[in-house]
């Protein structure tokens, strides 16, 4: 079945962290947090140029805080609440249900952010959440102003986002309200992020954020798309196709009949699962899917290939100085080689 | 002709200078150190014995990092000890996420010395670099 590839493409995403609790969500740990986000659990729909994120914290108990960052593709037009089971209801066509998972954690209140924009604020449930622009250093000092504790691979990992979009979603649960509400330990708390972007990408190195290169790393990626989804990398190396079939009926309307997920089409659609188990060291890209039906998935999308930049003169006022008087006199020689040549 | 073209060669070869020119480092060695994505560059030195140096180093990531030089016994002691700020002692800085700071250190001793940065994890993330100290 080939349905429309291309044109319309939906993407759905689940990440469901195994491995490395907290962390696996790429988080920025607040050290004197007694919260813990044990498991991830992230969608990611894209139609019609419209990417759906979806993603899951699970409240882990405690009296402190948590936090993490998640790269995103574009800007967020809206931040709301997702369904209550979406991302369970995707596990369990796959296998029996697993121990279910939360992700990313957290951000602060955004106020004093330091250099990153702050694009949007949003509380959900016991959930901080806030939408940031800005290159890595600005991003991670945001975070650092903000009383998070990046671990010592976060510049590079944050840079390398950076470099493809400079958007990343913090989040931050508030255990004490979240003790007023009544939250408890083991309930998760979904977001769903509407990203308009011609360009949908599914962050995974994030997910070793944090761990040891010889930590190990396992994920269920779902995709549900209108047309077989090009990918890349393509499956093998860690990341291996396990389903790749015609979407049931029967599935497509459980999904739509969740909160806030009516968004996925009824009919038509093409579902994958890929299924991550890899170490940490040697997830150092993400996946890119092809969007326009030409069976090109962007490297660059995927992090397989950095964006071209122009090359930076140094800050510094002498080597400026430097390469002014080398062009000058560069220049000088060559009229006056040019002199010598039409005399000779 | 000759003359003229020596002239535009010389001028060509004041340009090279001029790209290769650097900041009068006074009477002590000058070395920077940067540190991006919480490693060091360069991250291997060589120094002579009796060497004086000052170490201009660069924080460029967004977290706050230190530089601890020392042989093996300095570095295991910071890597379990509990001081969170350093600067008074020569050859140990704390350099804050963005800032440039310095400090001085002489290599008294010929042997392998060691460099590093000791916040939690960064060690083991490969924060680390070695010195050549020859006699």
């Amino acid at each position: 079945m080939r349905l429309r590839a291309g044109t319309t493409l939906l993407v759905i995403f689940l990440v469901l962290a195994v491995a490395a609790p907290a962390l696996a969500c790429g988080g920025l740990v607040n050290p004197n947090g007694t919260v813990s986000l044990t498991k991830t659990t992230t969608l990611v729909g894209y139609v019609g140029g419209v990417e759906h994120y979806v993603t899951s914290f699970e409240f882990a108990g405690g009296g402190g805080e948590f936090g993490s960052i998640v790269p995103l593709p574009g800007i967020p037009s809206k931040v709301e609440r997702a369904g209550d089971w979406t991302l369970q209801r995707l596990v369990q066509e796959v296998a029996p249900p697993v121990a279910f998972a939360a992700d990313a954690g957290g951000a602060e209140s955004a106020a004093t952010a330091q250099k990153a924009r702050v694009i949007l604020e949003t509380k959900i449930d016991a959930l901080d959440i806030t939408v940031l622009e800005g290159g890595g250093d600005e991003v991670g000092r945001w975070a650092k102003e903000n009383g998070f504790s990046l671990t010592p691979d976060a510049p590079e990992v944050l840079d390398f986002y950076a470099e493809r979009s400079p958007i990343f979603m913090a989040a931050r649960f508030d255990a004490s309200r979240a003790a007023v509400d009544g939250q408890q330990v083991g309930d998760g708390t979904p977001v769903h992020l509407t990203i308009p972007t011609p360009n949908p990408w599914v962050p995974l190195r994030i997910l070793g954020l944090g761990l040891g290169s010889e930590a190990r790393v396992e994920a269920d990626v779902f995709l549900l798309t209108e047309g077989i989804p090009d990918m890349l990398p393509a499956s093998g190396g860690g990341m291996d196709l396990e389903r790749s079939e015609e979407a049931s009926s029967l599935l497509l309307e459980d999904l739509r009949s969740d909160k806030n997920m009516e968004w996925i089409p009824a009919e038509n659609m093409w579902f994958s699962y890929l299924k991550i188990d890899t170490t940490a060291g040697e997830l150092k890209h993400d996946l890119a899917i092809d969007a326009t039906g030409v069976g090109d998935p962007s490297p660059i999308a995927a992090g397989l290939a950095r964006p071209l930049t122009l090359p930076e003169i140094e800050n510094d006022p002498t080597s400026l100085i430097a390469w002014l008087l080398a062009i000058g006199l560069g220049l000088v020689a060559l009229g006056v080689s040019r002199y010598a040549w039409d005399r000779a | 002709m000759g003359s003229r073209l020596r002239f535009a060669a010389g001028l060509a070869a004041l340009a090279a200078l001029a790209l290769s020119c650097a900041p009068a480092s006074g009477a002590e060695r000058t070395v920077t150190l940067t540190m991006e994505h919480s490693r060091f560059d360069p991250a291997r030195l060589h120094f002579s014995v009796g060497e004086t140096v000052r170490f201009v180093v660069r924080n460029a990531d967004p977290i706050d990092h230190e530089l601890i030089i020392g042989d093996q016994v300095v570095q295991e002691a910071h890597e379990k000890g509990t001081e969170d700020h350093h600067g008074g002692k020569p050859g140990e800085v704390s350099v804050a996420a963005g800032e440039t700071t310095e400090t001085t250190f002489t290599f008294r001793e010929p042997g392998r010395l060691f460099f590093a940065c000791h916040l939690p994890g960064h060690y083991d993330f490969g924060m680390r670099g070695t010195i050549s100290v020859e006699g």
